[in-house]
């Protein structure tokens, strides 16, 4: 347990991307982001925090290279420091190496789970030597027994854990997720937030998890975004000091409820803050 | 949301099943029994209401001579059906893959639709050989729904699936085939449930038309003829034959349907209450 502990979350150093001055606005005329700067750091579990609407969605979508910004730029870093340089890098080079949980499944209906894990390998041409890959995500997220079953006979926990099966089989650096659990039952989502924590720990990637629960955040992260109502902006951001493995006696525990209370009162001074005056 | 659908029907019972299939069965008896005691009581003669014992042994003596109208007309159907489903979906894909294509032809696609298939057939007559006119009728009433369905399908696709797609580069060909077609494809079956009606629909019109040029061989041309000659038992034999053709396509769609659908998509599925 000790070699996990991460105490220190805000370890400066490079980031593997980071959002320099981004500003989104739609043809609609809504803007949603506005000068928005934010640094994503290796192997951290960085939570962005607002009340809806406040663009973290859009954020997530632009890092993930799905959506254009209007403004400012993005900067990739390669993370092996075997060219022993950091270069940002074009869209297409990103995308490898992401992984993306959207906020409803997502899954194929006409597709079984495995074929559903096996879609990004299958993509990116990599077919013939799928299997193996796809047998070792669909047993991290505890889906063996489900591969030939068809989405719709799985409850709305399982489809979220076959699509984050499919976010981690092409081994992505960088897991985003976009309010994943949102959707699903307290009991079914304290046990995806712990399973969650575990295949964080054990594979060292970067997680950028964006919700509206403040309790959620400070349980899953090492640091909490807090982004200000539309147009987004980074308001403030908070570092998580507990210790991993977090469990169910962190969730009833007073350092947990301070982190609570300190995330909840910076959401409100954000949405304060937002508001016309 | 799902409760406020007013779709939701009620699960069949166990009783529903043989229910659905006895009670148009008594329907069809009770019906062919009152007709053939109107026939006998009345006394009417068969060129003006053939009795349905008549319709039947005309059926059984004339079967050489209608069988041959029916492989005809059948043929004709069918091909214009083939005609219809690569048309229709290949049209729908190319106007799914370019918007000037679309813009250029779908206008045309939809007169083509909403221009009366029997005002459309005797100027067909004109400029084509009689079997290809037929077709090109079976064809032209056929292809527009699996047009309009599988183009409502191609852009029914979920976006964020099309954005996962995008997210791992797919290309072109793999965002079709693998996503969009396949997300078509209950449209697409509902689509060809449709045009298999009516291909056998726009192969009579266009007997229909042809009828009195005389060169014509298929069922309707025989009820044409038929009605000519006042054999008015034999149009009722040939008139079964025709119906007998389009419940026959339609069970065998909704097959072919069903078996496509029934593992994943929600209208092939039995709900358990």
């Amino acid at each position: 347990m000790p070699q996990n502990s991460i105490t220190s979350p805000v370890t400066p150093g490079p980031s593997v991307v980071a959002l320099r001055d981004v500003g989104k606005s739609f043809a609609s005329g809504v803007v949603a982001l506005d000068r928005l700067n934010l640094d994503v750091r290796p192997g951290e579990f960085l939570s962005l925090v607002g009340p809806s609407g406040c663009g973290k969605s859009t954020a997530l979508r632009i890092i993930a290279g799905l959506s254009a910004p209007s403004s400012g730029k993005i900067e990739w870093h390669e993370p092996s420091a075997a060219k022993g340089r950091s270069r940002p890098s074009s869209t297409d080079h990103s995308q490898s190496r992401i992984g993306f949980v959207f906020q409803e499944p997502t899954l194929m209906p006409w597709a079984t789970v495995a074929a559903n894990v096996r879609l990004p390998l299958k993509l990116k041409g990599q077919a013939a030597t799928a299997q193996p890959r796809v047998d070792a995500a669909l047993a991290r997220v505890g889906l063996s027994a489900f591969a030939g079953s068809y989405p719709r006979g799985l409850s709305g926990g399982m489809k979220m854990r076959a699509s984050i099966a499919r976010a981690l089989v092409t081994e992505p650096k960088l897991l985003l997720m976009d309010e994943p659990f949102a959707a699903l039952d307290e009991i079914t989502r304290f046990r995806l937030n712990n399973d969650l924590l575990e295949l964080w720990q054990s594979l060292g990637k970067t997680v950028v998890f964006v919700t509206h629960s403040v309790f959620e955040s400070v349980y899953l992260s090492q640091r909490i975004v807090v982004m200000t109502p539309r147009p987004g902006r980074v308001f403030t951001e908070l570092a998580i000091d507990a210790p991993y493995p977090r469990d169910e006696r962190f969730r009833t525990s007073a350092e947990y409820a301070g982190y609570c209370r300190q995330a909840s009162e910076a959401l409100a001074s954000a949405i304060a803050a937002g508001e016309p005056a | 949301m799902n409760a406020t659908r007013p779709r939701i029907e009620e699960a069949p019972t166990r009783m529903d099943r043989p229910l659905r299939v006895l009670l148009p069965i008594a329907v069809l008896a009770l019906g062919i029994v009152v007709w053939e005691g109107v026939v006998r009581f009345y006394d009417i003669p068969p060129y003006v209401l053939p009795s349905p014992w008549l319709v039947f042994s005309t059926l059984v003596s004339d079967w050489g001579v209608l069988a041959a109208s029916l492989v005809v007309t059948l043929t004709t159907t069918l091909e214009g059906f083939a005609l219809a489903v690569v048309g229709g979906v290949g049209l729908a894909v190319l106007f799914n893959q370019s918007r000037l294509i679309e813009y250029s032809l779908y206008p045309y696609a939809v007169i083509l639709q909403v221009t009366p298939i029997v005002a459309i057939a005797p100027l067909l007559l004109i400029y084509l050989p009689q079997p290809l006119a037929v077709l090109a009728c079976a064809w032209i009433v056929a292809f527009f729904p699996v047009l309009a369905n599988t183009t409502l399908g191609l852009n029914s696709v979920d976006h964020n699936l099309a954005d996962l797609f995008r997210l791992y580069g797919a290309t072109r060909a793999q965002v079709l085939w693998e996503l969009k077609l396949k997300a078509a494809m209950p449209y697409i079956l509902a689509g060809l449930k449709i045009a298999g009606g009516l291909s056998l629909i726009g192969a009579v019109v266009a007997e229909i038309a042809a009828g009195s040029a005389g060169a014509g061989s298929g069922l309707a041309y025989r009820i044409m003829e038929s009605a000519y000659r006042l054999n008015i038992p034999r149009m009722f034999a040939a008139l079964f034959l025709l119906s007998v053709s389009g419940i026959v396509i339609f069970f065998a769609l909704s097959l072919v349907s069903h078996l496509a659908l029934r593992r994943w998509h929600e209208s092939a599925v039995v709900r358990e209450v």
